[in-house]
């Protein structure tokens, strides 16, 4: 393709080709600060395209490819190449990735223990990962975690953070403008705006970390903590993974080992604040 | 009728892991995920490789649990012996 770029984030490297400059230009400025290693295969490919040559020019429309496809995914105007590069990395490691366990999850590692957060689009898991990155935990990734299948240690995957609506302002609010983003609103998603990770978040990518604490966020309501037993916990992650049913007898290990060692909770939060304070008064208590 | 005789999956077919009120079931043959509660893991546990009838389960599960009386239950393992069938969990003798 006439443009392309590389990137390496946790154990995944992606080489993503686009019909036009811009989303590639704005992926280098959002992935400058990673480590690249040019040597390695690409384990994914994304490509951006036009769906007729004029349509580049003539108001162009990304249409996301790769690997795997999905068949009805509406193109995107080119002034959302960003989050259509976004779908297509994200498509890519949830259909095509085997090596690991991939968890639906947001996380953070402290001391080199992990919190996985899983919960459904909305549950506010990335806006509080995003939010304890900022603080004294590393963001391991605000949409995906990797487990390994057989030691069972939690992966990062640091891509830019996708805040979304008003998590925007929260999270804007606290970092330095350098690490945001343009603004793409009014997209299929909402509002959109990328965060970069901090720099010591993207340099301890590949470090990996013992899973200490499952939660289940949901935002709204009172502030409210449930323990949850190792089978709901388990049903809920095999519905939170991408490829548990293709890593088969593997991904069925992994999964029963890590509800069994690792504390699992719901939690209910009304605010962003109320949420951090119910996860580290959990962290002291229940982390193992 | 008679009651219809069932025998266990083939050894090592099954991987049984409890979770809590759980229990998961990895079947190594469909590789599927089977989740399943009381006293469907017992009736796997005492149903062995031989032919196996619910008035047979019924006498063997009492050893072990404190059944009133093993007619009552007999229609109700009769009952989840044909779902643990219809999961693959057991064959039909």
């Amino acid at each position: 393709m006439k443009h392309s770029i590389r990137i390496a984030v946790g154990p995944v490297q992606f080489r993503i080709g686009s019909d036009w400059a811009e989303p590639i230009a704005a992926l280098e400025r959002l992935y400058h600060g990673y480590p690249q290693d040019d040597t390695r295969p690409a384990d994914a490919t994304v490509r951006l395209f036009a769906a007729r040559p004029w349509r580049r020019w003539v108001r162009p429309s990304v249409h996301i490819g790769g690997d795997f496809v999905v068949p009805d995914a509406l193109p995107l105007p080119l002034s959302m190449g960003l989050l259509a590069a976004e779908m297509g990395m994200n498509l890519q490691v949830a259909l095509g990735w085997r090596r690991h366990m991939l968890l639906h999850a947001s996380a953070v590692a402290r001391g080199g223990r992990a919190l996985i957060m899983s919960g459904e689009s909305g549950s506010g898991k990335s806006t509080l990962a995003a939010l304890l990155g900022e603080g004294d935990w590393r963001l391991m990734g605000d949409e995906f975690v990797l487990i390994e299948p057989m030691g069972g240690d939690a992966l990062a995957f640091p891509r830019a953070v996708s805040l979304k609506n008003e998590a925007i302002a929260a999270v804007a609010a606290q970092v330095d403008a350098a690490r945001l983003g343009p603004l793409m609103a009014g997209t299929p998603k909402g509002d959109i705006r990328h965060l970069i990770p901090r720099a010591d978040a993207i340099a301890a990518m590949h470090k990996p970390a013992r899973p200490a604490l499952l939660l289940f966020p949901r935002f709204g309501g009172e502030a409210a903590i449930e323990p949850m037993g190792e089978g709901e916990a388990f049903v809920r992650l095999t519905e939170a993974s991408t490829n548990y049913v293709a890593l088969g007898e593997a991904g069925f290990a992994a999964l029963t080992r890590l509800v069994r060692e690792t504390p699992a909770f719901g939690i209910s939060y009304p605010d962003s604040a109320t949420g951090i304070a119910l996860v580290e008064q959990l962290w002291a208590e229940a982390a193992k | 009728m008679p009651e219809p005789a069932y025998r266990a999956a083939p050894p090592g077919a099954l991987r049984v892991e409890p979770l809590g009120e759980l229990t998961a079931i990895f079947d190594r043959r469909s590789t599927q995920t089977h989740l399943v509660v009381s006293p469907m893991p017992e009736i796997l546990e005492a149903i062995g490789v031989d032919d196996c009838d619910a008035a047979t389960l019924a006498a063997r599960l009492a050893a072990t649990f404190d059944f009133d009386g093993t007619d009552d239950v007999q229609p109700v393992l009769s009952e989840r012996l044909s779902e643990l069938a219809a999961m693959g969990l057991v064959e039909r003798a």
